[in-house]
């Protein structure tokens, strides 16, 4: 039940994206096609999950018997930065295919501050290893859920007539807030 | 470039918030009053000043392969100083700003300073160019904190300027206000940058 409660929450009551406001830069990049925004999903759910695996065993293993909790941002932001490459060279070596699918999201992700925002606040939350790994998945399933629907939106307006001064990021903007609008609707739904 | 010139460019011409649209995430975050913005603003100009400073000191020790990993220890640094001199002296601003503070890390407006300008300039126009964006970033988000606050709740920074009874839209302190202000303001921008 606890579960659910943080799958729910994390998936659509508090979007990242349209609640929460983390991770904006790759919502207003990438969402220029569906095809993409499901590449860089699929790359953030891969990457998010497995931060929040490895910063809980630094948080508790190394920065609090060692009583150094206040390296928390400079030792995570490391710890991302280093799993992604990482990432980068093993799928190039043992599987190109989903290399080939991902491989240029990948290096994006260490700018998206939703991986370090989310593996900051699982630890706030004082989730365990469990709870932390599902709330990390379920955060970033919630990004790409937000990045298709914005992706969507905007292939139908690559049709419409937009006023000049509109283009570009004042309609995107925009239309992130009906969206958000739209997802304020689950508000209450679990308390 | 003159020196005023270095100054004045992250104000006006490349305004991180408006015309570069930088470290979008605090800005829509943290504007649901003048404040915040001006505490939000606060923090990221100091981290920017200090980064700036150090990575014009130490460009010539860093190796170009590493260097954005060098940048981001740099910048962790100061901003784990920050969030510590908050926790302790302004607990309920910290309370407010939230994961925020953190975050100022990616926040890609000091990265992008680094790459952009200060590694290839001397540590005076890097300062000065620090505090330039810093005042550009402060000023926008404060301008959009006074917006968001006045329409949501009928204030700026605090003081009430309508009566008790009166209706405010308080969509606009909602996260989906925070979006759609930041995008008519773009707009506006646009608009004027235009016309000039």
């Amino acid at each position: 039940m606890e579960f659910v409660k943080i799958i729910i929450l994390a998936l659509i009551v508090n979007n990242v994206v349209l609640a929460q406001f983390l991770g904006i830069c790759p919502f207003l990049g990438v969402s220029n096609k569906v095809s993409t925004s499901v590449g860089m999903g699929a790359a953030v759910v891969f990457v998010m999950a497995l931060a929040n695996l490895v910063t809980y065993f630094i948080y508790y293993f190394i920065l609090v018997p060692l009583n150094i909790e206040f390296m928390q941002t400079i030792s995570f932001i490391f710890i991302i930065a280093f799993l992604v490459q990482i990432v980068e060279i093993i799928l190039k070596k043992s599987a190109p295919s989903l290399y080939q699918a991902l491989g240029i999201y990948l290096p994006l992700i260490t700018t998206n501050c939703a991986v370090l925002g989310i593996a900051i606040l699982a630890v706030q939350k004082d989730y365990n290893l469990i709870e932390s790994v599902v709330y990390a998945a379920a955060t970033a399933v919630g990004f790409t859920l937000a990045l298709i629907l914005m992706a969507g939106i905007r292939e139908q307006m690559e049709m419409t007539k937009v006023p000049k001064g509109m283009r570009g990021f004042p309609i995107s903007l925009v239309t992130a807030g009906l969206l958000s609008l739209a997802f304020m609707g689950f508000s209450g739904l679990i308390k | 470039m003159s020196n005023i010139k270095f100054l004045t460019n992250g104000i006006v011409r490349e305004n991180p918030t408006f015309i570069l649209v930088l470290g979008t995430c605090p800005t829509l975050a943290v504007t649901t009053a003048a404040f915040n913005g001006i505490g939000m603003g606060a923090a990221t100009t100091f981290v920017l000043v200090f980064s700036n400073l150090f990575i014009a000191l130490l460009k010539n020790l860093i190796p170009d392969k590493v260097r954005i990993a060098a940048f981001i220890v740099i910048i962790a640094t100061f901003v784990t100083i920050v969030d510590l001199v908050m926790k302790a002296f302004t607990p309920e601003l910290y309370q407010t700003l939230g994961i925020f503070i953190p975050l100022i890390v990616v926040n890609c407006i000091i990265l992008g300073r680094a790459e952009a300008f200060a590694q290839k300039n001397k540590v005076f126009p890097a300062i000065l160019d620090g505090i330039g964006m810093g005042i550009g970033f402060t000023l926008a988000i404060t301008i959009m904190g006074s917006i968001r606050e006045l329409l949501g709740n009928g204030s700026i920074f605090d003081v009430k300027l309508v009566s008790e009874n009166a209706k405010t839209i308080l969509l606009f302190i909602l996260p989906p206000g925070a979006f759609i202000t930041y995008g008519y303001l773009i707009a506006l921008f646009n608009r004027v940058r235009a016309k000039s």
